[in-house]
């Protein structure tokens, strides 16, 4: 049996908009705090991992190091969709329990402020050249997108929730506005998200329309931001102060899926499957059950996202997710809060440190640092991300003993 | 009659125009692009299956916005044709919450998308609203 890793140290900057910060800047600040929080330094950790999808042939983990501290580890350059921060952390804890390193650095960093629409897939309309000609895997004359039906995050993301309510009972706009209003509500607590305004069920559902059922304040918000964490052997903490023993927060399980085949799943991404396997493979290596979590942090891209994975991570009965959510067990003084921090919707999206900075919020109210919106008590919390693709991690964290 | 090609290859145009798909020998698995291998159990040999053209829809969206170049609103479904699953516009109906459901018949049609300079059309494909004789 490998060993235990801990978080030892952990940072979330402010998401939003930062103008006057590169992606190295927002990097080095999440990192560097994330070591402070530790008690440790550069010279400390056995390997670095780091994300930035957007520019992810640039190698941000070395552009990191030569800003923050070139000591010579291995550094792991991870891009794996929106999952990219949830990988980032899961290679430093795979550094840890194959017993290469005692410390590891994991980062994720975004600068997506005013960035458009994400993920069009195939070809877009309007590109075709003056003679037909067929291209790429399916012998394409023109773009498809728009033609053949749509490929874009918005889209897709959409239809899963649709195609949930078609399986199941008491699903509709509103619901799913009723999410988005949950998780707004939510975020006027969260002072880093990148928006805190509390909106209406009816502001929700007449703004602009996306991709329906999801309006603009149901679609995850672009913003720039980072996340950092240093994770610790089980060993190397036993050795460390009782300051930094009392604030590390254990990772009783981290968890990468990918989509196994399915029907359909070439055809509309299956982000269902992956969630559930990922989900049941993180509660057996934790030991615990849905029915122990005190909060949960799951991968709200859109409102109907957070609909479908109620049920892929097991927090209701199969086709349960309406009654769950009508039932008020998701709002922060339910029984079963989820997404406390506002969520993609209002936190904002800043794709790589998602994964990393879902991890923090839990590991924040685990520590009993959340303030104002602490969820009191909390022992158990789970952190979700899904990438299309599709990726999707899921990490379970306890409080120290 | 002018020269015409389809939008995809998987479109067959002529008389009876219909979609196929490639179906692994082994496992009946069917995929709609170029393939190394089976997904599902990793056999090598495929043939051309005959989509039917009639289905359900299982899932849908209207997209009100989409990248420059492309018309909105427009409704993009997934239909289920006899089990396997198609992705396609709905077309000749109207783009709204109230015409549009889950669980709706629709039925394939072709439409062209334009022609181009030596005069070839292109042709895409679509599925409409099958409505029950009244
Ligand atoms: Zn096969």
């Amino acid at each position: 049996m490998s060993e235990d890793v801990w978080i030892l140290g952990i940072h979330m900057t402010k998401f939003g908009k930062h103008p006057d910060k590169d992606a190295v800047d927002l990097a080095a600040e999440a990192a560097r705090a994330a070591l402070a929080d530790g008690g440790v330094t550069m010279r400390d950790m056995g390997i670095l991992a780091a994300g930035n999808l957007m520019n992810a042939a640039a190698g941000i983990g070395q552009m990191l190091q030569k800003q923050i501290g070139q000591t010579g580890i291995p550094v792991y350059n991870v891009a794996n969709a929106c999952a990219t921060g949830a990988t980032a952390l899961r290679t430093a804890v795979m550094a840890i329990k194959a017993g290469e390193v005692d410390y590891g650095l994991a980062v994720g960093v975004e600068k997506l402020a005013g960035a458009g629409l994400l993920g069009a897939g195939g070809r877009t309309g309007g590109s075709e050249g003056k003679h037909y000609e067929p291209s790429g895997r399916y012998g394409a004359i023109a773009g498809t997108d728009g033609r053949i039906g749509t490929a874009t995050m918005p889209g897709t993301f959409a239809q899963v929730g649709m195609e949930y309510g078609h399986k199941y009972e008491g699903v509709s706009f509103e619901l799913f506005a009723r999410i988005s209003e949950k998780n707004h509500a939510h975020s006027t607590l969260n002072p880093l998200a990148a928006y805190t305004k509390k909106m209406t069920l009816d502001e929700i559902m007449s703004d602009v329309m996306i991709a329906y059922p999801n309006t603009r304040p149901m679609c995850s918000a672009n913003c720039d931001g980072a996340a950092a964490a240093v994770v610790v052997s089980d060993s190397k903490l036993k050795t460390l102060s009782l300051e930094q023993r009392r604030r590390a927060v254990k990772i009783s399980a981290s968890v990468l899926t990918t989509d196994p085949w399915e029907e359909a799943c070439q055809v509309l991404p299956d982000v269902n499957t992956l969630t559930r396997n990922a989900a049941r493979q993180a509660y057996e290596a934790a030991g615990v059950g849905p029915d122990d979590l005190d909060l949960v942090e799951l991968h709200d891209c859109f409102a109907t996202a957070e609909l479908v994975h109620y049920d892929n991570l097991m927090l209701c009965e199969e086709g349960g997710a309406a009654d769950f959510f009508n039932s008020g067990a998701p709002w922060r003084d339910g029984s079963k809060p989820v997404n406390v921090s506002g969520g993609l919707q209002s936190k904002g999206h800043p794709i790589s440190a998602t994964g990393i900075a879902n991890v923090w919020e839990v590991a924040t109210h685990l520590r009993g640092e959340a303030g104002e919106r602490q969820i009191e008590g909390a022992q158990v919390g789970l952190a979700h991300v899904i990438g299309l693709g599709s990726a999707c991690g899921v990490h379970i964290l306890e409080k120290a003993g | 009659m002018p020269k015409q090609l389809p939008l995809v290859d998987y479109l067959v145009l002529g008389d009876d125009p219909h979609l196929e798909a490639w179906e692994c020998t082994s496992c009946g698995a069917r995929f709609f692009d170029r393939r190394n291998a089976c997904a599902k159990c990793e056999a090598d040999e495929f043939r051309r299956a005959r989509i039917a053209s009639e289905g359900v829809v299982r899932a849908f969206t209207i997209v009100s916005l989409a990248a420059p170049g492309i018309a909105v609103p427009f409704v993009s479904a997934i239909v289920d044709c006899d089990g396997t699953s198609v992705r396609a516009n709905i077309v000749n109906v109207e783009p709204t919450d109230t015409h549009v459901a889950t669980g709706m018949k629709v039925r394939l049609v072709t439409e062209p998308i334009g022609v181009d300079d030596d005069g070839v059309e292109g042709i895409g494909f679509g599925f409409e609203p099958i409505y029950a004789a009244t």
